[in-house]
């Protein structure tokens, strides 16, 4: 990535893979956290179950990766001992998942621009020589080609829909597009586990969610803001001031009890 | 405030509630009817709240089938059912009923004219 | 229960000799366990009543989502908050079973929204108090949920048949959330020292707002009499609260924990406890509007209404444009 990471001699595949693994469970996991606020504070009642069906989606895929990653960090620690028991810095999701919910038509476009993402990149990932990784994309990316089609469906209707939900939707991509970028970035990790055939190759991702962004956006009579990436770093640990309190949130009772079990 | 002035008030507010719902902007009702993966004939689920067929379609799936594949989900606009009103029970059940020739036990059939 | 003070419109039961003939068979029709469907002629208090406990039931579940939902950003584990998640949202699909029962007696939703925001209509009283600790979740699933099926399970077999097959639909959704809550409480009365202190201090509170859940006393029920003979009520108040007093004791004895009722004893000549009534004028304070959290449940809902406002009229829009466009077409 850049040249203090590329100097980095500790870059094995093993410390690779657990990186990429945590990144794509934390990114399920802290967005599942957030989605799931909404659960009896949706717009309709049509919604608010939809809503969650995607939440309780990515909580489940929070578990498989999770339990990957520890597997591969051969410590014994559990997918709830990585939720439960790491601290920010130790987290590796994208700045996107974790922004506040926002209103409705934030917490849809942040979906959105994720789920853009999500779906080539899994799979990119079926494609992988390692089983372990090619089986558990198998599997979510069915799942994220339905959220893909919810959030791409429901960005058009309200982009284009009233003026209010157009104002509301434009505000929500102006503050949110900055943060998308981060995702698409391929960390040094990555291009190794690609060159050593672990992983398929998810060079491509880029261009795929390039063509989904701008064909639903132009559908939605949204326009694309021209501002930069912002600074990011969640793969490094480096996170928004808004992950403290969500991981304090998610983490109490481990936190607070920490002989008991539940 | 005496009894009847409270009495026209409700009537006045209930005229306004007709008429608020009327104009008012809330998803119109469909009726969902789904077919599982085993063949058989789709079948009224219940109904649901949106804003078009499709919304329907797509809120069935979350509602009604927690996403199972291979179903094949109907949406039908509640206002569009045309359905048989119960004063007509009489009229529309008893002919059938009568018409006992159609069940096929109605008929005896020698044995000896083989299977039928 | 989750329909627990639903006023009948009438004074009592009315004797056959009082019906009209169309009332008479009517009633004849529900004494054969007949199912009335909903374009066919019922007597208007009927309509009216059930309209109320209908709507009353569905604005139950969708306030019951939150006091359960205040956990599920803090469940303890991946496993425990996946499983709240799922329960809380079938709440919703319950409510939203229940409104589309009632609607097709000719009631919008939108309507019975109104009510609810409005505080004309009423939700079961149980969830006006707090979840205060994890093992409230616990409580909440044991306690409430099982009060709730000991009314909903009879309900299956209501005169009315769009709510007679909602209830046959969320009884069969619900089987697993009275044993998802046992079995947290199982873990925490079997747990640290901690974790016992709060199932016991869960239990504690969640005791006498469950008896509630059955509504007053038989004796002071003007309301029920009619409602049995209608089939829209299946028990009397009495009855099903002795009933949940007598499966729940034991499963208190199994966790190891105290029920707060000094004067509990069972009962060998009627075959069940004798248990002391809740606090009743807290009850009526409750009802009232006066409970520890009727503000903020009332709030969030009408907030969510509100902030959604947008996102309903948004997607109506869109959906007008693309039927103009398809007429055009056409």
């Amino acid at each position: 990535m850049n040249a203090l990471h590329a100097a980095n001699p500790a870059l094995t595949i093993d410390g690779a893979l657990f990186e990429l693994l945590t990144h794509l469970g934390d990114n399920s996991l802290i967005l599942g956290q957030r989605l799931s606020a909404w659960c009896g504070h949706g717009p309709a009642l049509e919604e608010d179950i939809a809503l969650a069906n995607v939440a309780l989606d990515l909580i489940g895929q929070t578990q498989l990766w999770l339990e990957l990653a520890g597997d591969v960090e051969g410590q014994g620690r559990s997918a709830d001992a990585l939720a439960y028991h790491r601290d920010a810095f130790d987290f590796r999701n994208a700045h996107l998942v974790e922004q506040p919910n926002g209103d409705f038509g934030q917490t849809l476009m942040r979906q959105f621009l994720f789920d853009a993402w999500h779906l080539p990149l899994l799979l990119a990932l079926t494609k992988s020589p390692d089983n372990r990784i090619a089986d558990i994309a198998e599997k979510i990316s069915k799942e994220v080609r339905y959220h893909l089609e919810r959030s791409s469906d429901l960005v058009i209707r309200l982009g284009d829909g009233s003026e209010e939900s157009h104002r509301r939707m434009q505000r929500a991509l102006d503050a949110l597009m900055p943060h998308a970028y981060e995702l698409l970035q391929i960390t040094d990790g990555d291009a190794l586990l690609i060159s050593e055939g672990v992983i398929g190759d998810i060079t491509s991702v880029t261009a795929q969610w390039e063509e989904q962004v701008n064909s639903v956006l132009a559908l939605a009579t949204l326009s694309r803001p021209n501002s930069p990436a912002a600074p990011g770093g969640g793969r490094r640990g480096r996170h928004t001031e808004h992950l403290g309190y969500l991981l304090a949130d998610l983490q109490f009772l481990q936190r607070a009890y920490p002989d008991a079990t539940w | 405030m005496n009894a009847t002035s409270d009495n026209e008030k409700k009537a006045v507010s209930d005229e306004q509630a007709t008429e608020a719902k009327e104009s008012s902007n809330e998803w119109p009702l469909w009726e969902i009817f789904i077919r599982g993966q085993h063949g058989l004939s789709h079948r009224h689920m219940g109904s649901l709240h949106a804003p078009d067929a499709q919304m329907a379609i797509n809120n069935a799936r979350d509602v009604y089938t927690r996403r199972n594949e291979g179903v094949s989900i109907w949406a039908v606009p509640s206002s569009q059912i045309a359905a048989s009103s119960p004063s007509d029970k009489g009229p529309l059940y008893e002919p059938s009923n009568s018409k006992v020739y159609r069940h096929p036990t109605f008929f005896d059939i020698p044995d000896d004219v083989g299977h039928m | 229960m989750y329909a627990q003070m639903v006023k009948t419109d009438s004074t009592g039961v009315k004797s056959i000799d009082d019906m009209s003939e169309q009332e008479a068979a009517f009633q004849a029709r529900i004494d054969r366990d007949e199912k009335i469907e909903p374009k066919e002629w019922m007597p208007d208090n009927y309509r009216k009543t059930l309209i109320r406990q209908i709507s009353q039931h569905a604005h139950s579940e969708i306030v019951g989502q939150l006091p359960e939902g205040n956990w599920i950003s803090r469940a303890p584990t991946l496993e425990r908050k996946a499983i709240l998640l799922a329960k809380v949202q079938d709440e919703a699909g319950h409510g939203l079973y229940l409104y589309c029962a009632a609607e097709t007696l000719g009631i919008s939703r939108d309507e019975m929204f109104d009510q609810l925001h409005s505080g004309k209509a009423k939700y079961s009283s149980i969830f006006n108090y707090p979840t205060l600790t994890w093992a409230d979740i616990g409580a909440v699933g044991w306690l409430v949920d099982g009060a709730a099926i000991m009314n909903q399970v009879p309900l299956q077999r209501t005169s009315y048949g769009p709510y007679a097959r909602a209830m046959v639909r969320i009884c069969k959704e619900e089987s697993f959330h009275q044993r998802q809550g046992f079995h947290i409480m199982m873990k925490m009365a079997k747990g640290t020292a901690a974790q016992k202190r709060m199932a016991q201090d869960a239990l504690n509170r969640f005791w006498g707002p469950s008896l509630m859940m059955f509504g007053p006393s038989d004796k002071n029920s003007v309301h029920s009499a009619q409602s049995m003979a209608w089939k829209i009520k299946m028990n009397t108040n009495d009855e099903l609260r002795q009933k949940f007093v007598d499966q729940t004791v034991p499963q208190a004895e199994y966790l190891g924990l105290t029920v707060p009722d000094d004067t509990l004893a069972w009962n060998e000549e009627k075959q069940g406890y004798d248990f002391a009534d809740p606090d009743w004028d807290e009850f009526h304070a409750v009802l009232a509007g006066n409970g520890p959290c009727n503000k903020e449940r009332l709030g969030a809902r009408v907030t969510a209404w509100e902030d959604g406002k947008w996102f309903r009229e948004g997607l109506l829009a869109h959906s007008k444009k693309r039927a103009a466009i398809a007429s055009d077409a056409a």
